[in-house]
């Protein structure tokens, strides 16, 4: 038995070297100025950036609740298909996330352009001339960035719920109709409140990535109006090069993002596999 | 539950699928388009495909990508097996803290985990430098080790319900039988929870090679994967190229899954067939 335990070994020091320690970095960094003393320099400077919090926050929270009001019902619907159609609307979720996601959100860009096909076809049909304009602005508009959003991220919402109830105990749904719930009942008291652990797994999962994103800003938002997540890039990578601000935008983030995750641990077993699919 | 759909409620669905593929669409049949644009169709070519196979950097690209893939897909398999089985013994209160910070990566937001990786990488490489004289830059290693880092925590969370199924007498009855350690491991666990590790492996595998923020910070500019190419090209324009290659990939997924599906479904037929006969059987003695 002892010689399993070991096993874990090299895996502990292996995460704490790649996980811990550059997590800790990241804190120690954001506390620190160019020239290396402790300051809280960082985080003041971060006052100028309020715009750029406020409006990812907005715009990812309004995709994460767009991927719930179109997800929810897909998964239900889906879960009361046939077995072989529910195998195959799986797949077919699953199958979009093998394109590359910068090129699914590029393909976008071909659509919502002043120039692109929804601009075209409206020219054809006469309405633009109806309204008299040459196109209408869909892309660089924080709409597009929504859209770009729930596009890469609805399959996170869907698979979680959909799984969870999948695997619904049918016996309860028919205990509650027996005891004479209405359908509306059955839906709100039962499936719904079993259906939880799987909601907010897909609200987390497409929440985290949805406030960190920066290719899809950059690409559909025109990169005029900045993300959190482009903030990070550009202190990182970018012109603006400043790691130890990078850090503290990063340490922000991180705690938006340990807040989701405490909330969804209170949800305890169950959830893991969900995540997991 | 056992209601079906109204026909309302499946043109929802049918339009959510179609949401979902309409940009895919689009760009597979613009990888036939018989020029640059990608709104306007002129005509049916497959020169996007013979040019892709005579250009050497997206080769490159794939290549490392497929490597970086493969390899952290492997190791973090391997390692992740024998850790979720360790894990698996330890008491309580040890697992769960391991197991948390084992979620950190799966939970964290990709931009994080890139970005302190690539801190690490930074400082590590000073202080080399420093100390030794040696010159560590981001690179091929690097860009390995962040995809290893992230893969291991979903192979452990793929076997680790596996382990949870076993039967804990199965372990000690190969033992009694007269099997080493190794033997009852490699003949007994491994085959009761190799589906766990092969979901494991696949869902490392995908992650790698669908990765583009991780790579990003860690490759460094001398490493380049085929997402982070892509990205580049977005700066400008993508080449149909690259739309040719995705095409091919896509259909080569689906050919796949269709394949085990299909196989998938055969072998739930041959076993309810077999079922049906042996109650047959039984019923006609």
């Amino acid at each position: 038995m002892n010689r399993k335990r070991i096993s874990t070994v090299p895996y502990v020091i292996w995460m704490a070297l790649f996980v811990v320690i550059p997590l800790l970095l990241i804190v120690v960094y954001a506390f620190t100025t160019k020239d290396g003393g402790f300051s809280l320099e960082n985080f003041s400077e971060l006052g100028s950036y309020t715009a750029v919090f406020i409006r990812s926050i907005v715009l990812a929270l309004t995709a994460t609740v767009i991927c719930l009001v179109i997800g929810y019902p897909v998964s239900y619907i889906l879960a009361r298909e046939s077995a072989s159609f529910q195998r195959i609307s799986n797949m077919l979720i699953m199958l979009p996330m093998w394109i590359n996601f910068l090129l699914r959100t590029y393909a976008w860009m071909s659509i919502l352009e002043n120039t692109g096909m929804i601009n075209r076809f409206l020219g054809k049909i006469g309405v633009l001339a109806l309204l008299g304009v040459d196109h209408i602005q869909l892309i660089n508009t924080n709409g597009a960035v929504i859209l770009g959003m729930v596009y890469n991220y609805l399959p996170f919402m869907i698979l979680p719920i959909f799984s969870v109830i999948q695997r619904l105990d049918r016996s309860l749904i028919e205990a509650a109709q027996d005891l004479g719930a209405t359908g509306f009942q059955v839906f709100t008291k039962v499936i719904f409140p079993l259906s939880l652990p799987g909601v907010l797994s897909g609200i987390t999962m497409v929440f985290v990535p949805s406030i960190s994103t920066f290719a899809i800003s950059k690409l559909l938002g025109g990169g005029t109006s900045l993300l959190l997540g482009d903030l990070i890039e550009m202190q990182f990578l970018g012109g603006a090069k400043n790691p130890y601000l990078g850090s503290a935008i990063s340490l922000i983030m991180m705690i938006m993002v340990m807040v989701c995750m405490l909330i969804m641990n209170r949800f305890g077993e169950g959830e893991e596999e969900a995540v997991m699919l | 539950m056992k209601k079906r759909n109204s026909f309302g409620a499946r043109l929802f669905t049918a339009l959510v699928f179609l949401f979902l593929y309409a940009p895919i669409i689009l760009l597979i049949i613009f990888s036939f388009n018989n020029s640059k644009s990608r709104s306007v169709w002129s005509g049916f070519t497959l020169d996007w495909y013979v040019k892709l196979f005579h250009n050497t950097g997206i080769r490159q690209a794939l290549w490392t990508t497929l490597l970086v893939s493969f390899i952290a897909a492997l190791v973090a398999t391997i390692a992740g097996t024998f850790t979720a089985i360790g894990l698996f013994q330890l008491k309580r209160k040890p697992r769960d803290a391991i197991l948390a910070v084992n979620n950190i990566p799966v939970i964290n937001a990709d931009i994080i985990t890139g970005v302190s990786l690539s801190l690490l990488f930074v400082s590590v490489g000073s202080l080399f430098a420093r100390l030794f004289g040696l010159e560590f830059r981001l690179g091929f290693l690097s860009l390995l080790i962040a995809h290893i880092t992230f893969n291991i925590p979903y192979v452990i969370l793929s076997v680790l319900p596996k382990l949870r199924q076993l039967d804990k007498n199965l372990f000690e009855a190969a033992q009694d039988l007269g099997a080493t350690w190794i033997q009852a491991f490699v003949k007994v666990i491994i085959p009761e929870i190799r589906p766990g590790i092969v979901n494991g492996f696949i869902m490392a595998f995908t992650l790698s090679i669908d990765d583009f923020v991780i790579s990003y910070f860690t490759a460094g500019s001398y490493v380049q994967t085929l997402s982070m190419q892509i990205y580049a090209m977005t700066k400008k324009r993508i080449s149909p190229e690259i739309n040719a290659l995705s095409t091919i990939l896509f259909l080569t997924v689906l050919l796949l899954l269709i394949i085990i599906n299909v196989r998938q479904v055969r072998q739930e037929k041959d076993a309810q067939k077999r079922l049906a006969t042996l109650y047959n059987n039984k019923n006609a003695r």
